[in-house]
């Protein structure tokens, strides 16, 4: 059920990743609507197949637009509205199994084209909706209802991958922190080109995390999350590669380099090449 | 001799290799023609490989409007022996080849004669100049106008260079050495007569760059495509073409992502197309089907090849009709435009995205490689009579409300950055695109999409000699050969309704009455399972097929025995 429509029946289980994700959009999307004063209908998120999917019919308050595609195709879908209405503000939202696994075709040449969109990635390490798959940000050797004798293939590495695609902005973080995460997304948003915000969004029913990401006090046991340090130079590829070389999950700016668009290089073209139907249809001519 | 001098239409084939200039040699032939008044038609047929390999190109001139290749071949002119072995069948009982005597030595006698052009063409002092020595050649075995083919030349050479002048003379010299070797051998084909002009203006286009140019003269904002033989000519054209304000091309990494890059652009406001070929259109299925769901505009091009997998991609075949009418699971069935000829062509182009518009929803348009890549003149189209209609956008009105029952019009489609916003959901969903599994709301959709395919009715058609029991009913680019095999059997004497309409789904209601009223409909159809008369059969519709699945598209006379025989055969 969503606020605005009491017919909705889709939830997400109690203590999903995905409810401090939707907190940190929407402030995303609400300090983005203001300071840059468009219509909130300016917003377009173009979201995944998968439980994180089902974010854009969740969204409190005055709506965004949607899509709510097929699996594994945020990426192009998200390439033609944002190539067709650079006015707008691109969204994608998506999961690991959606982005990494089904659509993974689809992240090198978008990042080679470098179009101004956010992709929200939610990563919980397993196909939740379908109860509980190896997903490729599974761990090798974990337990899953399609590996159960354990996962034999290793363990994708989102963050070395969007590095090498030549993705302009990536950030990492988690879903226990909406406020910070909010400001991640928000960045990711102003920056012109393609940004990844990367979150480790647990999936409290078929891979509970929280203790993994988070360590405990109690136990001694330190976390796998840890915080980017200031001195961390988000412009050097080399100090990128080894932060995240470093293991565990980064909370924070790993990467940022300011490539032109696609549109700011089309729009070049269109001042030099600009031609119309008239001329063409002449060039006919018998 | 008794026979009739050939004098109103001829069929002119250049044989060899791939790389040799064949093309060339034909579009030069037609261009001269056009120049002059003619009505002109070319067809080639090459294998897949950049150079080399069987080949050929042929060029149909006639005093009146070229409907089809035609049946046998007038002049043939042969590279090397592969070409002169397996085409020389083709020659008509007087036509005359003319052989490359470097590289083909024919044993025997009979209607051909040797040319060495290399030679002439050093002689003429331009190296370059071979195939104007055989163009002059070919122009005298159909007492075909010199002065039209040089003044082709000088048009053609005179670039603003310093030595235009000379090449065009040199060139000239070339032509009238090939008319030399010609009259030497004797032989001739008839004698073209006087054309009958056009009281229009012509242009002279192929089926690709006018389907690309109606699609542009009506709007088109966005195009995104993947290179695939025979489409990759409209993403060249539209990359050349499409470059203005607000406008999008771009040449993406699969036809996966095209097919979701025009549904993203359909989506913010834009009319969005991208053009395939089978192997494409294969992979687009799942993409076709959310745009169907979630009710997006776009068009989507399938120029047919033969064959499924990677098939006959140089060849011709109508075989994708079912995979572009019913192209993705669960209930869809897409609006199919199917151009017949190269003025339909830019006809097709436009109203496809207007389609896409006033339905909101995906719209397929079937060409196929014969009518894609040959070249024809056509009446110039006005392109002020191009109507650019857009979707109802009218927001406010009815709050989230994008997907309403249908009660005869169409609920207005929001754009983004206006007064409302929805989810266009590919899951089924409710009235404001939130996901439903409650049947009330499949039920109501999977009605509203169905029904609002009657808004597009208004799709050109023929409908010819109605009286009859029995009907020819051609689709697609087998419209022309259709009409000319159609002829010969009214010629005959037998009297058969024509029909034919642009667009196969919807079916114009005209032609569906016509359809229903017959005992025997006769598909022409290049594909073996009879795709159009199996579809029209679900609609009970007593439909049979004369099919073809050679690669190459019907002859005209071979097309007309078939049809009297399937008349026979059913004994109507």
């Amino acid at each position: 059920m969503s606020e605005r429509n009491s017919e909705y029946d889709f939830k997400w289980c109690p203590g999903c990743g995905d409810f401090g994700v939707k907190r940190a959009l929407e402030q995303a999307i609400g300090t983005y609507t203001e300071e840059f004063e468009i219509p909130r209908t300016s917003n377009v998120i173009i979201a995944g197949i998968g439980c994180s999917g089902n974010m854009v019919h969740l969204l409190d308050g005055e709506q965004p637009f949607g899509i709510h595609g097929i699996h594994g195709r945020t990426l192009p879908i998200a390439f033609g509205v944002s190539t067709s209405r650079p006015d707008l503000n691109t969204i994608v939202v998506a999961g690991d199994g959606d982005f990494l696994s089904i659509g993974a075709e689809h992240i090198p040449p978008t990042a080679s084209r470098n179009p101004n969109m956010t992709c929200i990635i939610m990563d919980n390490g397993v196909y939740g909706l379908t109860k509980g798959q190896n997903s490729p940000t599974s761990t090798t050797g974990q337990i899953t209802t399609s590996t159960p004798f354990g996962k034999l293939d290793a363990q994708m590495k989102p963050l070395e991958l969007y590095l090498s695609y030549g993705v302009s902005y990536i950030a990492s973080h988690y879903s226990s922190k909406p406020k910070v995460l909010a400001e991640f997304i928000f960045e990711g948003m102003k920056h012109p080109g393609l940004s990844i915000i990367h979150v480790q969004s647990p999936c409290t029913t078929y891979n509970n995390t929280y203790d993994i990401l988070r360590g405990s006090k109690k136990d001694n046991i330190p976390g796998t999350a840890f915080i980017v340090e200031d001195d961390h130079d988000p412009s050097d590829y080399d100090a990128a590669v080894a932060l995240i070389n470093k293991g565990g999950v980064p909370l924070g700016l790993i990467y940022k380099k300011e490539p032109p668009t696609i549109n700011d290089l089309q729009d070049k073209l269109i001042k030099e090449k600009s031609k119309n139907v008239e001329d063409i249809l002449s060039s006919y001519s018998i | 001799m008794t026979q009739k001098v050939k004098s109103k239409d001829f069929v002119i084939r250049f044989a060899g290799e791939g790389g040799q200039g064949l093309v060339t040699s034909a579009d030069a032939m037609a261009r001269a023609a056009t120049g002059a008044g003619f009505y002109c038609q070319t067809f080639s047929t090459f294998p897949s490989q950049i150079m080399g390999g069987p080949a050929s190109s042929q060029v149909r001139i006639s005093t009146t409007p070229v409907l089809s290749n035609g049946d046998a071949v007038d002049v043939l002119v042969v590279l090397n022996q592969y070409a002169f072995d397996n085409h020389i069948e083709d020659l008509s009982e007087n036509g005359v080849c003319i052989y490359n005597a470097q590289d083909c030595e024919p044993s025997g006698e009979g209607n051909f004669f040797g040319i060495n052009a290399d030679e002439l063409a050093k002689e003429s002092g331009n190296t370059r100049a071979a195939n104007m020595v055989i163009l002059g050649a070919v122009a005298n075995l159909i007492d075909f106008k010199i002065e039209s083919i040089e003044n082709f030349v000088k048009e053609r050479f005179s670039r603003g260079r310093e030595n235009d002048d000379e090449i065009i003379k040199s060139n000239i010299v070339a032509i009238g050495l090939g008319v030399d070797v010609a009259k030497k051998s004797g032989f001739s084909v008839g004698s073209l007569d006087e054309p009958i002009a056009p009281d229009y203006e012509q242009i002279m286009i192929t089926g690709n760059a006018a389907l690309s140019l109606g699609a542009l003269a009506a709007g088109l904002d966005s195009y995104y495509g993947y290179p695939i033989s025979p489409a990759t000519t409209i993403l060249i054209w539209m990359e050349q073409n499409l470059i203005s304000k607000d406008k999008f091309v771009f040449q993406v990494s699969s036809e996966i992502e095209a097919i979701n890059n025009i549904i993203g652009s359909g989506f913010s406001g834009k009319k969005a197309m991208t053009a395939t070929a089978g192997p494409g259109v294969a992979l687009m299925s799942e993409g076709l089907g959310l745009a169907w769901m979630s009710e997006i505009p776009c068009t989507v091009i399938d120029i047919q090849r033969g064959g499924p997998a990677t098939g006959l991609p140089t060849k011709t075949e109508q075989s994708d009709l079912f995979a572009c009418m019913f192209p993705a699971h669960g209930d869809v069935k897409l609006p199919v435009i199917a151009p017949g000829s190269v003025e339909e062509c830019f006809h097709a182009g436009s109203l496809a995205i207007n389609w896409a518009e006033r339905y909101q929803g995906p719209v397929m348009v079937m060409g196929e490689m014969s009518l894609a890549e040959r070249t024809e003149n056509i009446k110039k189209p006005d392109i002020t009579q191009v109507i650019d209609e857009r979707r109802n956008s009218d927001t406010g009105s009815n709050g989230y409300k994008r997907y309403q029952d249908w009660n005869g019009e169409l609920s207005p489609m929001p754009i983004p950055g206006g007064e409302v916003a929805y989810v266009a959901n590919g899951s089924e969903h409710d009235e404001i695109g939130d996901t439903t599994h409650l049947p009330k709301h499949h039920v109501r959709l999977t009605e509203r999409r169905f029904a609002k395919l009657s808004l597009l009715n208004d799709s050109p058609f023929e409908i010819e000699n109605p009286e009859s029991e029995i009907a020819v009913m051609p689709w697609g680019a087998t419209k022309g050969v259709a009409r000319e095999a159609f002829d010969k059997i009214s010629d005959k004497g037998v009297n058969l309704t024509w029909l034919y309409s642009m667009a196969l789904n919807p079916l114009p209601e005209e032609i569906m009455d016509q359809l229903k009223s017959k005992k025997l409909v006769i598909v022409p159809e290049l594909n073996f399972q009879g795709q159009w008369s199996s579809i029209l059969r679900m609609d009970g519709i007593k439909a049979v097929s004369v099919t073809q699945y050679t690669g190459l598209p019907f002859k005209p006379t071979y097309l007309s025995e078939k049809i009297l025989e399937k008349i026979k055969e059913t004994e109507v």
